[in-house]
């Protein structure tokens, strides 16, 4: 299991468009990978999942990887919400 | 008959048309379970299928229409379909509930509806639910073999009617038709209004009633610049309306040409059309609008809807990203305006009887010096990454800016020993809207960098009149003499100190202010964006020269009504 801690510094949190790439990025992976923001989580790979956290601008969110590519999906998904300018690696 | 209808203005112009009424299909069904639970998730599969198929169509349409990034949404709607937890959700509410394929969708979508619907402080996030809504309706209808009036039916020119349109009738409008729309629910920062501005569709939202209203087929006026519906119309009134469409269609095309262009009077004087803003994102509007500067920057909206204050971190990553994104141009960020009407609920007030007269802004943040103190080391950071101003609001004395300005130096002084960089070039001004400072302006003026007149608190506290209560509002009254010697005199003060003055009230954008403004010799003019390229087109046709000819006359008039006759007749 691999972990990584990100910070949203997005104006509008993580909302539809930037949360589409994230999930695309996350299913690209056959790990399982979970979200995890001020007490509840979701599967990364669901846009549903994702966006009915609410996760907003400042939040910190823990992303969660099992399986064999966990460490490549965690690099993945890091870099998608940089570019994404959804936030920063904590 | 003719019917008035009012409502929000959502996206300018005017449209006269035909009405093409969008009703919602019927799409009810009567809740059960069933026993074949594998013949209902055939069938929710088959309903996906289709679904998605036109959903990739619809897209391929908005691509083309709206451009890659507006289509987007329907990249979202798409991964609904294929969501794990929603698809996952539904297919287990037929298997351990032996619910139909309707009913269990009805109860999924339901909860993501809800709750996206109460993340309340983000109102970006309540809009999601339209998209919830709109995908599940899609999938209903074919669930329930329904098919719906699509507005890529329409081949006529065209006003929309309907309750509200979904991301996908949007998407679906052919300008070519579609002159504008009209809808029953929504506001300004509805999806359906921020698609319309970006179609640059005249539209008209929660009018609440025009869906009842309209007839199929008659004519309808949709006025997007006052918010409001005129269905079936007099002969007069389409002729009025076609005059008022065609001006505005040629203003605008004029007006667009301005962006790229410096706001020069016609003898040459430069002054700088700035605007205000609440968030970092308004500042795109700013760009394409053609702002010269941010003349107002109203931090409080960093500190509201919120359990906490923010960090200095939060605000510094805010005020940079304005800085940077207006490239150079220069950005005045106001302190903390906070109290009386605006109030936080981790932050608590006494309450007062006279809140705009109490406890707030400066006051408020002299006391608190840890809440200022934080907010001016994040300013003092990202003041380096660009022209950023500071502005202290509420001054009354000339004690109070002092005290402000030594803390504001004191954190300058604690960044720079650390080995922080800030700007050299940090210019420190003063809102003038409390009428003792405004008296004082000569004495302010040699400690200050700058001045903006607050204009819409500084009528107020001018003629003891609370804008908000009815009973008075008729003393807000920007042309009174009264306000006007006392602008007069602040810009005087400022030019001789060799200072500049600037107003961010509502005035500076109003076109019949603009001439005596102008004549007053004001520097920065800051309004909404939008109200830029207007202003901007009308000083080009004026001469600050031959205004200030008539400076001592209008100052010297008796009432307001006699000024605005006077800039009508004299001041061209």
């Amino acid at each position: 299991m691999a972990e990584q801690l990100l910070k949203v510094t997005s104006e509008s949190g993580v909302h539809a468009r930037p949360a589409t790439k994230l999930i695309n990025k996350a299913s690209q992976y056959s790990s399982d990978l979970t979200i995890e923001s001020n007490g509840k989580h979701a599967n990364l790979k669901s846009i549903m999942g994702v966006m009915a956290m609410g996760i907003q601008q400042g939040a910190v969110v823990k992303v969660t990887a099992r399986g064999s590519d966990e460490e490549d999906a965690l690099t993945g998904i890091a870099e998608v919400f940089i570019s994404e300018g959804l936030g920063e690696k904590q | 008959m003719t019917e008035k209808i009012k409502g929000i203005a959502a996206s300018a112009g005017i449209a006269i048309a035909k009405t093409f009424i969008l009703r919602n299909p019927d799409l009810s069904f009567e809740r059960k379970t069933v026993e074949d639970k594998e013949a209902e998730k055939k069938k929710l599969n088959d309903a996906l299928d289709i679904s998605k198929k036109e959903l990739n169509e619809i897209k391929a349409t908005a691509e083309r229409e709206l451009g890659k990034d507006k289509a987007e949404v329907f990249s979202a709607h798409l991964m609904f379909l294929s969501d794990p937890e929603f698809v996952g959700q539904i297919e287990s509410k037929i298997d351990s509930d032996s619910l139909s394929a309707e009913s269990a969708l009805q109860d999924v979508s339901t909860f993501f509806i809800q709750t996206f619907e109460s993340m309340s402080d983000n109102a970006y996030m309540r809009e999601r639910a339209a998209d919830v809504r709109d995908v599940s309706k899609r999938l209903l209808a074919h669930l329930l073999g329904v098919s719906f009036t699509s507005p890529a039916s329409i081949t006529e020119e065209t006003v929309i009617i309907a309750e509200d349109l979904t991301p996908s009738d949007t998407a679906q409008l052919n300008r070519k038709y579609v002159k504008g729309f009209a809808t029953n629910v929504g506001g300004r920062t509805s999806h359906s209004a921020i698609m319309s501005r970006s179609m640059e569709i005249p539209a008209v939202v929660g009018t609440k009633t025009v869906l009842e209203k309209a007839k199929d087929g008659e004519t309808a006026i949709v006025d997007g610049l006052n918010g409001e519906v005129i269905l079936d119309p007099t002969n007069e009134e389409i002729k009025a309306y076609s005059q008022k469409a065609a001006a505005y269609k040629e203003q605008q095309a004029e007006w667009k040409k301005l962006v790229n262009e410096p706001t020069k009077t016609k003898d040459g004087a430069h002054v700088i059309l700035g605007a205000n803003i609440g968030n970092p994102g308004d500042v795109t509007g700013v760009v394409n609008n053609g702002g010269e500067a941010i003349g107002l920057y109203r931090t409080e909206f960093l500190y509201m809807g919120r359990d906490q204050l923010p960090t200095e971190d939060e605000q510094f990553d805010a005020y940079k990203e304005v800085v940077e994104k207006m490239k150079g141009k220069p950005v005045v960020i106001r302190t903390l305006d906070i109290g009386g009407d605006k109030k936080l609920k981790y932050l608590p007030l006494p309450e007062e009887m006279n809140p705009f007269l109490g406890f707030r802004a400066i006051r408020l943040c002299l006391e608190r010096q840890d809440i200022f103190r934080t907010q001016l080391r994040a300013l003092l950071r990202a003041s380096a990454f660009g022209k950023l101003r500071i502005m202290f609001p509420m001054i009354a004395t000339i004690n109070e800016f002092r005290e402000a300005k030594k803390i504001l130096l004191e954190e300058k002084d604690k960044l720079v020993a650390a080995g922080t960089k800030v700007s050299d070039d940090l210019q420190v001004g003063m809102m003038m809207e409390i009428p003792a400072a405004a008296v004082l302006a000569d004495q302010f003026a040699k400690e200050a960098d700058f001045f903006s007149i607050g204009t819409n608190d500084l009528i107020q506290y001018t003629m003891a009149a609370d804008r908000m209560n009815e009973h008075v509002s008729y003393l807000y009254q920007p042309c009174n003499p009264s306000i006007l010697r006392l602008v007069s005199h602040v810009i005087d003060a400022a030019h001789k100190e060799g200072h500049w003055a600037g107003m961010c009230g509502e005035m500076a954008g109003d076109a019949t202010a603009i001439p005596l403004l102008l004549a007053l010799g004001l520097d920065e003019f800051s309004m909404s964006a939008t109200s830029i390229l207007p202003a901007r087109s009308q000083l080009l046709t004026l001469s600050q020269e031959e205004l200030a000819k008539h400076k001592e006359a209008f100052l010297n008039l008796n009432t307001a009504d006699e000024v605005l006759e006077y800039v009508k007749t004299k001041m061209k």
